[in-house]
């Protein structure tokens, strides 16, 4: 049989496992393979697709490798200053109530330039969802030490492994949103497995959700390798994240229904 | 009819003013002289006037991006602050001119640098009219010279926002801040609906609807012949503002022999060595700026081209000077006389620096 005639003949609606999600654009991503974010933009898109909300919902991009996170979603985005992606979604929320509005950003981002925002964001309450993709570096700027980059982990500014005594110690800042009164769900999360993926939907579809109901922040962190930041090959990434990251970063929910989680 | 009379400080007449512009949300951070705008919204409760959101934000930074995000939606927003506040907003109002936004920042100076004085200064003039922040950009300037323009140069400061979709600042101080003086206020106009939102503002995210493109509001442009591309549709839209948007106001110009330049509180002491000169029989007038950007250009060269010498007249160092000279080009004299560090000069000391440095010197 012809190749041809054979993919026309599978090509069929009954036979469909997987479709790319409509509130996806057709344009080619810039990131690595491998890369958490690629896999974490479908599942928003897929999350607002499910919920049927892409008229009402409203991103932000932050400054990073995900700056361009608006080429890929099909929906009214705005683009921060470095940091400052709470700061504006504490805007939009309170100016138009009604809509569905989160921030996507990296632990730079987050938990470095930016702390001042997210912490003041999480503690007022705001009726957002931040989307944290925490890879340990500075993907973007090309593997620099990040707040989140572990002990003994090396970066370009930390070339001989991140010594405590003079950069500090690695931040939760996950753990310190969560204890904070006005975040109401908080978690963490992965991207390396299709049952981490699931899982991490959930997550996303559940912040959303809870947008609804006006109770305060929904924040989900999710761990990324970043292979090319890493200096290894995608496989052996996800096998570090798994081995090192984990331990320090362990997944799981943090805060449910504005209860921390009990470990 | 009669309009509503109320004695107010400029403060509050900023704040007043903006509830009955259809402001729909002010972000602010406190710091002396203006912490009566955040503090008198939040005493109207606005949000019960005409639902206007007002927040005090956790700094200046955070402020400027609250306004970016707002100004992003199509809303009418702004921001207040003094001096060191307004330096700490320059990235955000630098993203704001590139992604090309409506919005009113109101920066009530103080002398500095550094923490200065809260005493009024004029030293933010170069930070207001050059941009301030990083890149090619320029915000429409407005500045005050009196409580009633405090409140009028509101509605205005966002007529132009919007008209050229371009971020505007009223350059005030903390003397025009501070003080009370008689406003005359007009009929509140209604907040936008989201339909005339839509309307005016086609491009702003306010949600997808099936049908239309995303809207995407960003200043990020990595292919450098795109980028420069922007940058010109930015100069032609500043040129088109040159062109169209001078605004001054002249005292005295019919007779005068010399002239001062000067803005807002210094134009008030200006006018009133005008008074002492004349008694002596010097025919002075006056130019002041409304708009210090766009600058008024032609009214400077026309003036230019009939008197003997020019006093700039301001409550710096000398900043405005440097765009005089460059317009008059040594065709007449132009001198400074200024003071600094929080002190205003008196209208004797004015009168007698024009007969020492411009008709004596
Ligand atoms: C004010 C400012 N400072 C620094 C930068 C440079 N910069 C761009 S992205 C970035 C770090 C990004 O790292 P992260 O937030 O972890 O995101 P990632 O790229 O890893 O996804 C930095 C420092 C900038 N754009 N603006």
């Amino acid at each position: 049989m012809e190749t041809g005639t054979v993919n026309s003949d599978i090509i069929r609606e009954e036979n469909l496992v997987y479709r790319k999600s409509r509130v996806l654009t057709d344009n080619i991503m810039h990131y690595c393979p491998g890369c958490g974010h690629g896999t974490t933009h479908r599942i928003i898109a897929e999350v607002i697709e499910e919920l049927d909300i892409q008229e009402e919902v409203i991103g932000i991009a932050p400054v990073g490798c995900s700056v361009l996170a608006y080429n890929y979603l099909d929906i009214d985005m705005q683009e921060a200053a470095h940091g400052r992606a709470p700061a504006l979604a504490t805007a939009i929320k309170r100016l138009m109530p009604s809509k569905y509005v989160f921030t996507y950003q990296g632990d730079g981002d987050l938990a470095a330039i930016g702390t001042s925002e997210t912490i003041h964001s999480a503690n007022r309450g705001e009726n957002i969802t931040i989307v944290f993709i925490n890879n340990g570096i500075y993907g973007m700027t090309g593997g620099q030490m990040a707040p989140t980059t572990l002990e003994g982990m090396k970066s370009s500014t930390s070339p001989y492994g991140r010594e405590v005594s003079l950069m500090g110690h690695p931040l939760k800042i996950t753990d310190l949103v969560a204890r904070l009164p006005g975040s109401y769900f908080v978690t963490r999360q992965a991207v390396h497995t299709p049952a981490n993926v699931r899982k991490t939907k959930k997550a996303i579809r559940t912040a959303f959700e809870l947008q609804r109901e006006k109770k305060g922040m929904t924040f989900v962190e999710v761990l990324s390798n970043c292979n090319s930041g890493w200096k290894m090959t995608p496989v052996q990434a996800n096998k570090w994240m798994v081995e090192n990251m984990f331990p320090f970063f362990p997944l799981g929910d943090i805060k449910v229904n504005g209860e921390l989680v009990s470990k | 009819m009669k309009k509503e009379l109320r004695l107010m400080k400029g403060n509050e007449a900023i704040a007043e003013a903006a509830i009955r512009a259809g402001c729909d949300g002010y972000f602010g951070y406190p710091i002396t002289p203006q912490s009566e705008v955040l503090e008198y919204l939040m005493a109207e409760k606005p949000h019960e006037r005409t639902g206007m959101v007002v927040l005090q934000a956790e700094s200046e930074v955070a402020s400027i991006n609250m306004v970016y995000g707002g100004a992003a939606c199509g809303k009418k927003v702004m921001t207040s602050s003094s001096s060191p506040g307004i330096s700490l907003m320059q990235e955000g109002l630098s993203y704001i001119a590139g992604a090309e936004l409506p919005c009113l920042v109101v920066n009530v100076v103080r002398g500095g640098p550094g923490l200065g004085t809260i005493q009024p200064s004029q030293s933010d003039y170069f930070q207001a009219v050059k941009g301030g922040g990083h890149g090619d950009y320029k915000l429409i300037v407005l500045a005050p010279s009196s409580v009633q323009e405090m409140y009028d140069f509101v509605g205005l400061a966002f007529e132009l926002a919007f008209k050229y979709r371009n971020p505007a600042m009223i350059l005030s101080d903390g003397a025009i801040g501070q003080m009370m003086e008689k406003v005359e206020l007009d009929d509140p106009r209604p907040r936008w609906t989201d339909e005339e939102i839509v309307r005016i503002s086609p491009w702003a995210t306010t949600g997808k609807p099936a049908g239309r493109e995303r809207n995407i509001i960003t200043s990020l442009e990595l292919d450098p012949a795109k980028q420069e591309k922007l940058n010109l549709k930015l100069q032609e839209k500043y040129r088109k503002l040159e062109k169209e948007e001078q605004r001054f106001e002249k005292f005295f110009c019919d007779d005068a022999e010399y002239a001062f330049m000067a803005f807002g509180t210094s134009s008030r002491i200006c006018l009133k060595a005008i008074q002492l000169a004349r008694a002596k029989g010097i025919r002075v007038g006056m130019l002041r700026p409304i708009t210090l950007y766009p600058f008024p250009v032609d009214a400077v060269k026309e003036m230019a081209g009939k008197v003997r010498g020019i006093l700039v007249v301001e409550m710096n160092a000398g900043q405005m000077i440097e765009d005089v000279r460059m317009i008059v080009e040594g065709k007449v004299k132009v001198e400074h006389y200024g003071r600094f560090g929080g002190i205003i000069p008196s209208p004797e000391e004015v009168e007698l620096a024009l007969e020492q440095i411009i008709i004596g010197g």
